[in-house]
């Protein structure tokens, strides 16, 4: 052993790494554990400490000696500072600086005071695990304090998870470091707290009494880092700051991520090797994180959120619209995370698997990228506050960050305007959060109010489906409801509504035939009217495009539609007998067309000349209406008819109707009234019926032309339309000779009624009469549509019998074919 | 120990995905399941074009070995599930087994939404591989 000069600071260290090592106290310091971790602390290749156990003869004697453990240590510090391991070496080498250990001594701390304060400043390295530092996701940025040099180096960062490492501590420190220890004491804790994480290795802790010096004492070398950690002299965390954003700015512009997002904090020290080279490469940043502290590493801070928002607005400017999938994943592989990881954060990220991101998912999924690239562990689940809020009005409730994110003051107001659902987890400024919340509440309101809004009737609508204006009107629940409807229809349909209004108020000698379906006297008004079959549009039925197509081949625009009129009439309109309204309407309603208005009025006085051509053109009449299905003779029929089918398809004859207008006076009109107000599709469906019954009549055509001409003729006062008129005088003279070919239907008691009118004079009996006898018609044509029905019955089941004989033969040559 | 696997086949037949409880015996699962694709592809085939919107996904018993029983399911784009079990699972009703499809088409639908996710990668989701597990010890675990 060759004689070791020191110099007196090496003595007075080496003496008390001894001291220290020297446990038993035997001046004879073995291989134990604690002159193991000093070696160990060095830092250095475990060959080279081997062979300074072997130069300095402590393997020759097996134990070091006070001497060899000099000698060790001069040549641990000769092996730090870089030079070759000689024995010559030891006393050659002037100026050698003392061998540094990782994990310190407290001696070494006293001698490099200058280093406490790195130390302290670094000392402010969050504590791990436990709130005595507030822990943001910027403070973890000790990654940058890494010296680049020293990849064995434990990460310096503060690591959360290693909180055990903490008791631990003060019981080493203490014995040892204490009276060396110039500088305050907390911050050696939390060095030594940070050292333990930081070497994440529990042997450690036994040596913490230097750690923090000696940790000073490394990183000197590394001025950079210190510097970065200067920053954080200050235990309180720094107020969020904007340069967080630069890492992300920079993050989202493809500069070498790790640099950028130094705001996490690792969470793992298996990340420590990549974070430490993240943040060697970004040792120059200083961007601090500490955003207010709290607990829950996955909370977004306003700045990250803001930031999250701004990124959201380049890739999709709608705040509430989604981002597809595709652009997404090109945005997150920017960030160079594998796609297995970018994978898993997606499925972590898009809580209702859409395949595309709102806000809130695309924050939650940035978040966790950042996390990631921090060295975040990526979560099993996502953490709750990175759910997506589902429930706008829950924002109040769900926002959880009550004072750390009240400060801030940049929250951006487009923020506020996006009612989205994703929008509201959003950490703003509670007024914001509050407005927006109102407007949630304001928003259910409006559409609580939609129980107040009138009930449509749907009916209406289907009706017509030809008219131009259909508009939803409210109906009123009463008995009248059909005559509303009506009343509504004619409003909606394209015309004849107006005609039958008229004619509803028409006839007064119908008066005792209120309970006429309101077909009825909807077909008397109609026939009184204009003759128009435009029953077509008042009815429910199911067939109105027939009878609208009628009622518009029937009617001409002359009854347009008019302005619907005002609720509160149609009850009194439904009001069976009062004729009034009817009146009203019918004058209203004959606005439109001049010859049905100055007939409607003056119908009560007199029948004007129309009967005749209407007359001559009731057959016409009853084609058109085969083809529109408007029967005004079918009208009469129904109406003598009442206890009829109401839903005939047939509609009705308004010329009957117009010659019972002309015949009967205004009396009739109430009754019309009546009936219409039961039910204008019965009337409809009525009168085509046994105009159609008419028409099928052949040679009794002739005959029931002339009865509905009759009619017609008495019901002048509305005559019908001029077309209507003219076909009923053009056809006049071809049915007779056409009578043939109206077709073979049933209709002939019918004509026989019909017939029996052509004197009728337009006096109020001639109209019973009338009635009568096209209720005995309607009798009639009853039986015959019976009779046949039942025929065709016979026929469907003959039918089926033979079906069924086919398929069972069929049955049995089937099953060869199975085989 | 009752044994169950798993396993989804691409369009063009190569493995997706393959699990089995307990993780003993695969390669005889894997052969039995190999082999079930021939099955698989006569039935698909065997339908026809012109009732390709009638085909069932589900398949149902494909063929019945002495000791395991082979089920079926294509998904509308030639994916194949096929699950094989015990036959002493005689407890495992076929709409069990009709639900356990199910639940693995939603799964994989949820994978296919990731955009991360290449159609025809093997399938690393952890939330797939989630369900997948639970499904299989729920099952296993029922008897």
């Amino acid at each position: 052993m060759e004689s070791l000069t020191l110099s007196d600071v090496e003595q007075k260290y080496y003496s008390e790494l001894f001291v220290y090592c020297d446990t038993d106290n035997t001046k004879k310091v073995a291989s134990n554990g604690r002159v193991l971790d000093l070696f160990r602390a060095a830092q250095l290749p475990s060959e080279v400490v081997l062979q300074i156990t072997e130069l300095c003869g402590a393997t020759r004697l097996g134990h070091f000696g006070r001497s060899q453990f000099y000698i060790a240590l001069k040549l641990i510090a000769i092996a730090q500072s870089g030079l070759p391991l000689r024995v010559e070496s030891l006393n050659s080498v002037k100026d050698l600086p003392l061998p540094r250990f990782v994990v310190g001594k407290n001696e070494a701390e006293a001698r490099h005071a200058a280093l406490y304060q790195d130390a302290d400043s670094q000392g402010l390295y969050p504590a791990p695990g436990t709130a005595l530092i507030p822990r943001p996701p910027g403070r973890g940025l000790q990654n940058k304090k890494g010296p680049p040099s020293s990849t064995s180096l434990p990460a310096h960062e503060v690591i959360q998870p290693l909180a055990p490492s903490i008791e631990a501590q003060p019981e080493p420190t203490s014995p040892v470091i204490s009276p060396h220890q110039s500088p305050p004491t907390s911050p050696h804790s939390w060095r030594k707290h940070k050292r333990q994480h930081s070497g994440g290795n529990a042997d450690r802790q036994q040596v913490v009494a230097a750690t923090g010096a000696v940790w000073t004492q490394f990183r000197e070398p590394q001025t950079g880092p210190v510097t970065g950690d200067g920053m954080w002299s200050s235990h309180s965390p720094p107020p969020p700051l904007p340069p967080s954003q630069e890492s992300w700015v920079s993050f989202t512009a493809d500069t070498p991520p790790s640099s950028t997002l130094p705001a996490m904090h690792p969470s793992s020290v298996q990340e420590s090797t990549t974070i430490r080279t993240v943040a060697s490469a970004a040792t120059t940043n200083e961007i601090q994180r500490q955003s207010s502290g709290y607990d829950d590493p996955w909370k977004i801070t306003d700045e990250q959120r803001q930031y999250y928002i701004n990124q959201f607005k380049t890739i999709q400017p709608d705040l509430t619209g989604l981002i597809p999938g595709s652009a997404a994943k090109e945005f997150f592989t920017k960030s160079k995370l594998p796609i297995l990881e970018l994978s898993h954060i997606w499925e972590l990220s898009d809580f209702d698997k859409d395949g595309a991101l709102t806000l809130d998912e695309f924050c939650a999924a940035f978040h966790l990228v950042v996390a990631r690239k921090n060295g975040y562990d990526l979560p099993e689940k996502l953490p709750e506050s990175l759910m997506p809020k589902l429930i706008d009005l829950d924002d109040s409730a769900e926002v959880p960050e009550p004072a750390a994110e009240v400060g801030f003051s940049a929250s951006p107001v487009e923020v506020t305007p996006n009612k989205s659902p994703s929008m509201p987890s959003l950490n703003q400024a509670w007024p914001e959060m509050n407005q927006s919340n109102e407007q949630w509440e304001t928003f259910s309101e409006r559409s609580s109010s939609s129980q107040t809004l009138t009930q449509f009737d749907s009916n209406i609508a289907p009706a017509d489906p030809d008219t131009a204006i259909v508009h939803p009107v409210p109906i009123r629940m009463t008995p009248s409801k059909i005559h509303m409807q009506e009343m509504e229809l004619k409003r909606t349909g394209s015309d004849h509504n107006h005609p039958t209004s008229p004619l509803l108020a028409k006839p007064p000698e119908l008066s005792e035939e209120t309970k006429l379906p309101p077909s009825m006297k909807f077909v008397a008004a109609n026939t009184v009217g204009d003759g128009y079959s435009s029953s077509d549009s008042f009815t429910s039925d199911p067939e109105p495009i027939t009878r609208q197509r009628s009622q518009s081949g029937a009617s001409p625009e002359a009854l347009k539609v008019v302005a619907p009129p005002p609720p509160p009439p149609r009850p009194q309109q439904s009001h069976s007998r009062s004729s009034s309204l009817d009146m009203n309407r019918t004058f209203a309603a004959t606005a439109a067309p001049g010859q049905p208005q100055p007939s409607a009025i003056a119908f009560p006085p007199a029948v004007p000349p129309r009967p005749l051509p209407t007359q001559s053109s009731v057959p016409l009449t009853g084609h058109r209406v085969e083809a529109e299905g408007v029967p005004a003779g079918g009208a009469v029929l129904t109406t003598t008819s009442p206890q009829q089918i109401p839903q005939q398809p047939n509609f009705a004859d308004f010329s009957q109707f117009q010659a019972f207008a002309a015949s009967e006076q205004p009396s009739s009109l109430p009754d019309i009234d009546k009936h219409s107000e039961a039910g204008q599709a019965d009337k409809i469906s009525e009168g085509a019926g046994p105009l159609r019954t008419v028409k099928s009549d052949g040679p009794a055509d002739e005959r029931t032309s002339a009865t509905v001409n009759s009619a017609k003729g008495s019901s002048g006062p509305l005559a019908p339309p001029p077309k209507p008129v003219r076909r009923r005088l053009k056809s006049e003279d071809e049915l007779r000779p056409e009578d043939e070919q109206i077709g073979p239907q049933k209709a002939a008691a019918i004509a026989a009624p019909l017939t029996s009118q052509p004197s009728i004079s337009r006096s109020v009996g001639k109209d019973k009469k009338a009635i009568q006898a096209s209720i005995r018609r309607n009798k009639e044509t009853n039986t015959v549509l019976a009779r046949l029905n039942s025929e065709l019955q016979q026929q469907l089941k003959d039918l089926l019998e033979e079906r069924i004989s086919l398929e069972v033969q069929l049955e049995q040559l089937r099953p060869f074919s199975h085989l | 120990m009752f044994h169950i696997c798993l396993l989804m086949f691409s369009p063009q037949n190569y493995p997706l995905y393959i699990r089995s409880v307990p993780c003993q015996n695969e390669l005889k699962f894997h052969y039995t399941v190999h082999t079930s694709l021939d099955v698989v592809e006569e039935k698909v085939s065997a339908v026809g074009k012109s009732l390709a919107d009638q085909r069932e996904l589900y398949l149902g018993l494909l063929y019945p070995t002495e000791d395991y029983k082979v089920y079926g399911y294509v998904t509308n784009s030639k994916v194949k599930f096929v699950i094989v079990v015990d036959s002493s699972n005689t407890s495992l009703r076929d709409n069990e087994i009709r639900s356990m499809f199910r639940k693995l088409h939603n799964s994989f639908t949820d994978v296919m939404c990731n955009p991360f996710y290449n159609p025809g990668d093997p399938i690393q989701s952890k939330a797939f591989n989630g369900i997948v597990s639970g499904m299989m010890v729920q099952t296993v675990c029922v008897f």
